[in-house]
Formats: C-alpha cells, sequence, structure tokens
C-alpha cells in the first residue's frame, strides 16, 4: 500500500469533490476508506494498491472529470 | 475532445458573452431577427457544451449535479424554441462559476500564504562533499544542508557550522530576528537574515513544526460541523429531488417553461457554499494573525463561551521572576549593587537571579566568609564590608535598624504581592528591592477586551499561595482566583463549571502541567511557542504565546459564527423569495431565475471574504 498527495486546480464546487469521489472508488486497488477529498485546500488524499492501480491512473480519473493535477506526491 | 473543451472554459465563456450581445445588437439596431436567432442558438451550443459534459461525467459516477438540472433546463428551452433563455442561462452559469472559482481563491489566499511559505528545495551535501540544490522531498533525515543569506531554512534541525541571525515569523510570530551559532536548533519555513549556516536535518516533510501547523490548518479548513455534514447529506438528495419535481410539474402541467424554470430556481449552491466559505475565511484570518482555530465546530463552541478560566503562572504572568519595586536609602548605592552583584552571583536561589538581571553590568569584588542562612538569606565579607542580603528576619537578626520610611516601603512592597530582599552595608540598611513574577504587559486591558465581547467570567486558577492569587486578581480585575491548586484541582473545577453550572468554558494555559484541563474544557486554549505538544491537544493555539492575540481569536470566531448564519439566510432567502416569485408572479423566467441564484452564491462568498479583514475594534 502506497499513499498519495495529490493537489489539483481550486475546487469551486461541492459538488466536485463527490465526481472526483465517485471517480475515484470506480478505480480498482484504491483503499475506498481512506479516500479524503477536501474542498478548501483542494486536495486528494489516498491509500491505494500499486500492483493493481499506478498513480499516473489514477490521475487520469481525475483528469477525465475535467479538474487538472498541480502536483502529486506518493510515499 | 471533452478535455479540449474544458480547458478551454474561459475562451468559450467570452465567444458565448460575445454572440449573445452581438445578437441583441443585431435585434435592436439592426433589426435583423435571423441574425439575432442564429447567434443565440450558436452562443447556446457553444455554452451548453461544457455543461453538458460536466454533466455526463457526474452521472457516470451516479452524481446528480448542478450541471444536470442546467443542462436538461438548456436542453427545454431549446426544444420549446427559446433561445434568448438557453443563451443567457449557459452564459450565466459558466461566467458565475468562473466568477465564484476567482473569489474562492481570494477566500483561501490566507491560508494558501502560508502553505506557499513551506520550502521546496534545499542545498544538500551529496557524497562528493559539494553542496547539490535538490527537491525538498529528498532530503531525509540526518542530511547536511547549507542555508544561506535569504534562503528557507528547509527542515526541523541543528545548526553543525556557522553563525546566522533568523526569522522565526513564520512559526512562532516574533519578527525579531533571532541569533543561532553552533548547536542552535533552527526550523523548517524561517528565513535567514544574515549569514551562512550548515545544519543537520532532524525533522523533515510533514514532521517538522512547520509542516504540523500547516497540515493542522489545513485539516481545519475542511473540518466540517454537525451543521455541515447535515447540508452536505441534504444537498445530496435536493438536487435529485428537484429533477424529480420538475419533472412532476412537466407531466401535470405540461408546461416545459415551467419545468424548466423550477430546475434553475431549485439549484442548490449559496447553502452548500455559504458555511464552508466563512469557515476557510475565517480560519484564514486567524492563521494571519497567530491564531490557530482547529476547524468549524471549534468557532462555533468559542464564539459562545461565557466563562475563561486562566492558568496563572506563564500565561497572565510571564512566568520568570523579576525586580518589580525597589527603594534605595543613602550614599555610594553604585558601590553597594557591586558589593550585592558579587554575592548574588554565588547563590543560585530564583530571587537572586531576578536581583543580578536588575543590577546588570558592574564592577564585582571577591566575597569572602559567606554564610548562607536558611530561609533568611546570605551574610559575607566585601571589601573589608559586612554584607547582609536577606528578608525582614535577617535584617533584625543583623540588628540592622530599619527607619520609619523604610517600615512604611517594605509594607508597601508587601501589599504589592512582592518577596522582599534587603540588603545592608556594616549593620545600616542600603537597598530594598521587592521581586515578583510580574503580569504581562497589556493583560489588563485585553481582559478588559474580553469582557466586552461578551465573556462574564473571568477566573485564574494557581498553584501559588492564596496572597499572591488574590493581589494579581485584584491588579487585573477578575471575577474569582483561586490559589493552592493542584493540576487535578483545577480540572475538577472546570468539570463542576461545566456539568453543574452549565457555563461554556474555555481553559487557557500554557499546556505544561495543565492538559487535563485544556482537554476538558469546552474550548482548550494554548499558550503555545509553536513548538509545543499543546498545538496538537488543544482546540485554539496562540502562536508565540501572544495573550494579546486572545480577545481577537475571540471576536474572530463571534464574527465568523455570525457570518455563517448570514449566508444561510441569505441562501435560504433567496430561494424562498425564488420560488414565491415564481408562483405569485408573472416576471419570473429562467435567466433572472439564474442571474439571481449566480448573486447570491456571490453574495455568500463575498460576505465571507469580509472576515479576511476582520480586526478586534
Amino acid at each position: 500500500m502506497k499513499s498519495a498527495t495529490i493537489q489539483l486546480e481550486t475546487l469551486a464546487c461541492p459538488s466536485c469533490t463527490q465526481k472526483i469521489e465517485g471517480a475515484l472508488k470506480a478505480l480498482d486497488g484504491i483503499d475506498k476508506e481512506t479516500i479524503k477529498i477536501s474542498f478548501n485546500s483542494s486536495k486528494v488524499k489516498l491509500d491505494f494498491d500499486e500492483d493493481k492501480v499506478s498513480i499516473g491512473e489514477i490521475e487520469d480519473a481525475i483528469n477525465r472529470m475535467g479538474y487538472e493535477i498541480q502536483k502529486s506526491k506518493v510515499k | 475532445m471533452q478535455r479540449y473543451i474544458l480547458s478551454n472554459k474561459n475562451k468559450i465563456i467570452l465567444i458565448n458573452g460575445i454572440l449573445i450581445g452581438f445578437g441583441f445588437f443585431s435585434k435592436f439596431a439592426l433589426n435583423n431577427i435571423n441574425v439575432f436567432i442564429w447567434s443565440l442558438i450558436l452562443a447556446s451550443i457553444l455554452g451548453a457544451a461544457p455543461i453538458a459534459i460536466q454533466a455526463y461525467q457526474a452521472l457516470k459516477v451516479k452524481v446528480v449535479s448542478i450541471d444536470v438540472l442546467v443542462t436538461v433546463a438548456v436542453l427545454g428551452a431549446f426544444l420549446i424554441q427559446n433561445f434568448e433563455e438557453s443563451a443567457i442561462v449557459t452564459f450565466l452559469f459558466l461566467f458565475g462559476a468562473y466568477l465564484e472559482q476567482r473569489t474562492l481563491n481570494k477566500t483561501r489566499s490566507a491560508i494558501k500564504e502560508l502553505t506557499e511559505m513551506a520550502p521546496e528545495t534545499a542545498l544538500k551535501q551529496m557524497e562528493n562533499g559539494e553542496f547539490e540544490e535538490v527537491d525538498i522531498d529528498d532530503v531525509d533525515e540526518g542530511d547536511i544542508l547549507l542555508v544561506k543569506t535569504g534562503a528557507k531554512v528547509p527542515v526541523d534541525g541543528r545548526v553543525i557550522v556557522g553563525e546566522a541571525s533568523i526569522n522565526e515569523a513564520s512559526i512562532t510570530g516574533e519578527s525579531i530576528p533571532v541569533a543561532k551559532e553552533k548547536g542552535s536548533n533552527v526550523y523548517a519555513g524561517t528565513i535567514l537574515d544574515n549569514g551562512t549556516i550548515q545544519i543537520v536535518a532532524d525533522r523533515v516533510g510533514e514532521d517538522t513544526t512547520f509542516g504540523r501547523i500547516i497540515e493542522l490548518v489545513e485539516e481545519a479548513q475542511d473540518s466540517k460541523s454537525e451543521a455541515e455534514r447535515f447540508i452536505d447529506k441534504f444537498s445530496k438528495y435536493y438536487t435529485p429531488a428537484v429533477l424529480v419535481i420538475a419533472i412532476i410539474v412537466w407531466l401535470f402541467s405540461r408546461d416545459i417553461e415551467l419545468a424548466i424554470t423550477i430546475l434553475v430556481l431549485g439549484c442548490p449552491g449559496a447553502l452548500v457554499i455559504g458555511v464552508p466559505v466563512s469557515n476557510v475565511a475565517g480560519i484564514g484570518n486567524g492563521a494571519r494573525h497567530g491564531v490557530l482555530l482547529k476547524g468549524s465546530e471549534v468557532i462555533g463552541d468559542f464564539s459562545r463561551v461565557d466563562t475563561m478560566v486562566f492558568d496563572k503562572t506563564g500565561t497572565l504572568t510571564v512566568g520568570n521572576p523579576s525586580v518589580a519595586d525597589k527603594e534605595y536609602y543613602g550614599d555610594n548605592i553604585d558601590e553597594v549593587l557591586g558589593y550585592l552583584a558579587s554575592v548574588e552571583r554565588e547563590s543560585d536561589h530564583p530571587l537572586a537571579k531576578a536581583v543580578l538581571e536588575e543590577i546588570g553590568e558592574t564592577t564585582i569584588s571577591p566575597v569572602e566568609n559567606t554564610e548562607v542562612i536558611k530561609g533568611e538569606g546570605i551574610v559575607a565579607n566585601v571589601n573589608g564590608h559586612r554584607l547582609a542580603v536577606g528578608n525582614v528576619a535577617l535584617m533584625e537578626r543583623e540588628n540592622v535598624r530599619i527607619s520609619e520610611k523604610a517600615r512604611a516601603d517594605i509594607k508597601r512592597f508587601e501589599k504589592n504581592g512582592n518577596s522582599l530582599v534587603l540588603t545592608s552595608v556594616d549593620g545600616e540598611l542600603k537597598i530594598l528591592m521587592g521581586v515578583r513574577d510580574q503580569i504581562r504587559p497589556g493583560v489588563k486591558e485585553d481582559l478588559q477586551k474580553l469582557k466586552k465581547l461578551g465573556v462574564k467570567n473571568l477566573i485564574m486558577l494557581s498553584g501559588d499561595n492564596q496572597g499572591t492569587v488574590d493581589v494579581v486578581s485584584r491588579e487585573l480585575g477578575l471575577t474569582e482566583a483561586h490559589g493552592n491548586m493542584l493540576p487535578e484541582d483545577k480540572s475538577a473545577y472546570i468539570k463542576k463549571l461545566i456539568e453543574e453550572e452549565g457555563r461554556i468554558v474555555a481553559f487557557v494555559g500554557d499546556g505544561v502541567n495543565d492538559s487535563p484541563s485544556l482537554a476538558l474544557a469546552n474550548i482548550g486554549i494554548a499558550m503555545g511557542s509553536g513548538t509545543d505538544v499543546a498545538i496538537e491537544t488543544s482546540d485554539v493555539v496562540l502562536m508565540n504565546s501572544d495573550f494579546s492575540r486572545l480577545p481577537h481569536a475571540l471576536g474572530l470566531t463571534k464574527a465568523t459564527a455570525r457570518n455563517m448564519k448570514q449566508n444561510i439566510v441569505i441562501a435560504v432567502g433567496v430561494v424562498l423569495i425564488l420560488l414565491a416569485s415564481l408562483i405569485f408572479s408573472e416576471w419570473m423566467n429562467m435567466s433572472i431565475g439564474m442571474l439571481v441564484h449566480e448573486g447570491s452564491i456571490l453574495a455568500v462568498i463575498l460576505n465571507g471574504m469580509r472576515l479576511l479583514s476582520y480586526r478586534l475594534r
């Protein structure tokens, strides 16, 4: 398990967090319990299994929802 | 394609707006209805594209978002060939969202300023001994780093080479530079004013003090109160409900115009965003002024506090005894001060430390035949004179004559809560000093401000004897003061206030031995120097132990709580007025609905933004 912190462009509507959450939950290999999307700091935090899903795929899923990623960090 | 449209949203808004403008120009100025209709159709399609894409994406993950409502509404308007409305609604919706994002960035700016102070690179010593610039993520504990003038200290660490003065305002709030030399601790996020140092990293990234502060503030701005969680849940069902209602209305009335108007009017927006906006602006203002507020729950509780309990030592007082009053008798005082310093520097008594600090630089003479009399003081020979330094009992033992004036002075000093240090030379009283733990400068005024803000009871608890406690209490004008209290007595007292008397209590302490009280009180306020564990256990932290920030903190939470209520009233009020006007008036349509709706969102954001510039009057 790795944990990722992804900094997004400014989120303007609280329903954005719902959309991103939905997109992430649809991915296999993400620990759904750990998904934390903060509206004000526009950050996504989650744990994922790198054997099943890569950080690139996660970023892609968010991107496809129409949100740009500024910076992501995996530990 | 989808991504291309979304990333060019701003251009789309512009073209969309121009087309609408051009359309109306051709209608009224050129009397050309054809051009009017075609420009509006074009504007509608262009404007609807990004909204529809967002709606589609939301539906794919089973979320009925506002985009869905607006897309359906625009489609409906298109269907009944009301291109004027379809075009204007898309424009207002997109332009509103653009303005919201811009203004939201403003409300978040204060916290962003803080996070942007985090260091991003460091000069790290590589294997060949050279220093190279690396990303902050590549720095590990134990690495040796070089910090030059003007640079940020990248980690928490220790100086191993060099000297420097460092501005630690980012973590302590104190902007006077602090001198650092070999062995000194330095903190991430502080700025090197002058000098060059090499440091070894002890803590990096989120483990540094600065990293912890940032994390805490970021978590605070997104923490949700009970009410907000309710609103979130509510809006999850509310948006689909609006869609269902619109469909039902259409089925029964067969009036598409009415149905799509309901869709637009029903958009939640101001309600969902109103409270978080106040929250983030309030916490941001606090962060700028050295007050860390941990979330909106804390803001709500703190704004209702009616009783404040203070620890005495280190909170209301400086916590460092010093000479507060002094009187000299006779001549040659400079000489006597030198003798006094010579004797006191050999003692490790706390009073001696205070006396030495008061005297400062002086001539030191050799001291002989020192004799310590327990509980009274010191007798010694200096330069052939017999010196006695101690309390009144020692003076009596030494048969020192104390004049009427001196007796009156002694009485006055004692009444002020001083411990006395008398000095006699060859049996003659020369100096009288009163030592006490001094009240922090400005505390009295700050307490008055708290009272003005509506705190009814100001209570002090202390481990000191009741006499000293009473003196401080009288001077500060407190409501109650209790001495001889152990830490467990303090927490029991707070428990009693909350449970038996039903008060809302804030406890203010330095967190050293009063963490049970900090935890028990409704609001625990820690006087943190920025490095304390108290940061983690309390609800509110006053950076740099600055008591004067307390009234600002209380005023700010009150203003923030008020601001949240105003935003809820604006949001709910606007929806009610819109619905009422739909039923009772003729002029309500989709475009006006969208305009008012977007306007109310901007209104709550702008209202929240006022908090950023809040200052206590």
